[in-house]
């Protein structure tokens, strides 16, 4: 593949031949064949499923919904449909097939499913794409979660809960994993999207070793 | 069909050639600028300082080829300073003003929409002391000249409005702001990078004190660019060293880029009238068509008063870094607002300030055709974007309300 060139110029400018892809093959192919995705929404009967979980929002640029369907404590079927990026979409297709593949995962273990996991079998997603398997893996524990709801296991749910860091902001700590996710890697981007702290030098020794902490989580120590 | 079974259908329709439609990023250099460029590599390769007949000729050279950018600005050889890139002369344009005429004022006038280029520099002048108001855009992302009026202070020293918008193509209202500014101490800059070869340049019709030029976007090298600065106006230079460029910007100047520079400058104002006219033409057929066969489309920009070659238009409902991937898969090379693709995360700040919400600027699409861009080209693109646009909406669990459309991104935003 080349571009035309103007004029009857020889000299060649083709550039890269078609073959620069910023993700993987592996990304690549579960962009380009998803599986098992929710299709025909308005036709098709969800009741079959007994969890569901949804995460993300139009605004901030990714949605996911997931569907599971629990037999014997197993993860059976899953299906999904996400609003988002490449690795988004690639990230839930490729969680869909680790949950629901030889005769499904237990709950208990796709519970302990972590993005990692799911990056691994992607063969890797570029930094600045990390938090599109985060959704994922948050997608299935709401979905996990509201199975043990639906089926009264209350006991095996497993809830994240939140601190707040800065009164005044009410930021959590949740907000600023988020905001690690979404590229704040240092206190100044981090200042600029959340606010926090600005108002409250106090506690910026606290704030920072949250963002320590998250960058090394989800980037490594670099 | 299943939606894999579509994707791949679809991607079968992959043509033999990319088909660029991301000139307003940058563009394929013209063969006849890479002639004038080539002697002065390796067979002229003298330092124009050099008192020796080497020296002297890449000093005619250069002369030659600032000359004719000058002519093609209607100002004087001697108002022209070459730089290394538009974000240099516009780095130039903004701190050179500033720090030269702090004692004068500290207030400073720009769009809600400039290039990071200029957005930037402000942003740190803000940290040095400096006030920086930014005019709104309406949602065709122009400023208003009333708005300006307003903006206006004792102390404001600069003003600097862009030409055209790279995003989203919206032409602004500079000559206006030219004769407002006559009567006001405040400089004038404008960013015409995306402009140049598409609207007249002439810097006394603009009005302009300072304006910011480069080869990238006319289809010239790139890694360079120039800075008009109107006779009488002083700036403080940002580069200091052997007193090229009348001291403003140290560094021997780059003959072979200046001469290809100003040799797509040259080809860029001849072929204006008739390359915009073809332009406007492919322009509005694949606007129209577009919006037309895509169901929750709109236009970003205005109607009208927008480059010649730019289509911006928004898609609810997906997102525009998946849909870019896909255009990839086919051959086709165009950008998106999408926060996904930026640096930061964060989508277009343009497509925001002409009021649209994030759930848009995430779907926006820009395609910018060029001098090599065909009715073919726009043909096939017309052919397989509704296709892509229908996969995504299959594989997306949203449905936005489509009054946000018929409203002009105005009012709430509803999900169904």
């Amino acid at each position: 593949m080349s571009l035309p060139v103007m004029g009857n110029s020889q000299s060649d400018v083709a550039g890269p031949k078609g073959s620069a892809w910023m993700y993987t093959d592996q990304v690549k192919e579960h962009f380009f064949n998803p599986r098992n995705l929710l299709e025909n929404t308005h036709d098709m009967d969800v009741s079959e499923f007994n969890g569901y979980g949804q995460v993300g929002s139009p605004a901030c640029g990714d949605m996911m919904k997931l569907w599971i369907k629990v037999e014997e404590d197993r993860i059976v079927d899953c299906k999904w449909q996400t609003f988002g990026c490449a690795s988004a979409i690639a990230s839930t297709s490729m969680m869909s097939v680790m949950v629901s593949e030889n005769e499904g995962m237990l709950t208990s273990e796709a519970m302990e499913l972590t993005p990692t996991d799911i990056m691994e079998r992607l063969g890797g997603l570029p930094n600045r794409k990390i938090h599109c398997s985060v959704l994922g893996d948050k997608a299935l524990m709401k979905a996990i979660n509201d199975f043990y709801r639906q089926t009264k296991q209350f006991d095996r749910m497993k809830v994240e809960s939140s601190k707040v860091i800065d009164p005044e902001t009410n930021v959590t700590d949740m907000d600023i994993q988020e905001a690690v996710l979404e590229g704040a890697t240092d206190l100044d981007s981090l200042q600029r999207k959340l606010k926090v702290a600005i108002g409250n030098p106090d506690i910026i020794p606290e704030v920072e070793k949250l963002l320590h902490f998250y960058v090394s989580k989800y980037y490594g120590d670099e | 069909m299943s939606v894999a079974n579509e994707i791949q259908e679809l991607l079968k329709e992959k043509p033999k050639n990319f088909i660029y439609m991301d000139h307003a990023a940058t563009t394929q250099m013209a063969p006849e600028v890479k002639e004038a460029m080539d002697a002065y590599f390796i067979e002229n390769f003298g330092n124009p300082g050099g008192f020796y007949e080497l020296g002297r000729m890449a000093k005619e050279a250069m002369d030659a080829a600032r000359t004719s950018v000058a002519e093609n600005l209607g100002c004087t050889a001697n108002e022209i300073i070459f730089t290394g890139s538009g974000t240099e002369s516009d780095n130039m344009a903004i701190f050179g003003i500033a720090r030269r005429h702090e004692k004068k004022g500290k207030h400073i006038i720009t769009s809600a929409i400039e290039h990071h280029a200029v957005e930037y520099p402000c942003r740190q002048l803000e940290k040095e002391g400096f006030e920086v108001t930014r005019l709104p855009v309406d949602r065709n992302g122009q400023v208003s000249v009333d708005d300006l009026k307003e903006a206006l202070r004792d102390d404001t020293i600069l003003v600097s409005v862009m030409t055209a918008n790279n995003e989203i193509g919206t032409l602004q209202p500079i000559e206006e702001i030219g004769k407002v500014l006559k009567d006001h101490q405040a400089f004038f800059h404008t960013d015409a990078c995306q402009a140049a070869g598409a609207v007249d340049i002439n810097v006394d019709k603009l009005g302009v004190d300072l304006m910011t030029l480069n080869g990238s976007k006319i289809y010239g090298p790139k890694g360079i660019g120039l800075l008009y600065l109107r006779k009488g106006v002083r700036i403080k230079p940002l580069i200091f060293g052997g007193g090229q460029e009348r001291g403003l910007r140290g560094g021997t100047e780059n003959v072979p880029y200046i001469i290809g520079f100003a040799k797509a400058l040259e080809l860029a104002c001849e072929k204006q009238k008739s390359e915009t006219k073809r332009l406007i033409e492919l322009r509005d057929y694949m606007t129209n068509e577009l919006l037309q066969s895509i169901p929750k489309s709109m236009l970003n920009g205005h109607p009208t008063e927008r480059l010649p070659n730019s289509v911006n238009i928004t898609v609810l409902d997906i997102e525009g870094e998946a849909f870019t991937l896909f255009l990839n898969e086919l051959g086709i090379y165009a950008s998106t607002g999408s926060a996904c693709t930026s640096l930061s995360l964060d989508p277009s700040h343009v497509i925001l300030a002409t009021g649209l919400p994030y759930e848009c600027a995430h779907g926006s699409m820009r395609f910018t055709l060029g001098r090599l861009t065909k009715k073919d080209d726009v043909d096939y693109v017309l052919k397989v974007v509704p296709k892509i646009v229908q996969i995504l909406r299959k594989i997306s669990p949203l449905n936005l309300d489509e009054q946000v459309v018929k409203d002009e991104g105005k009012g709430e935003l509803k999900y169904i």
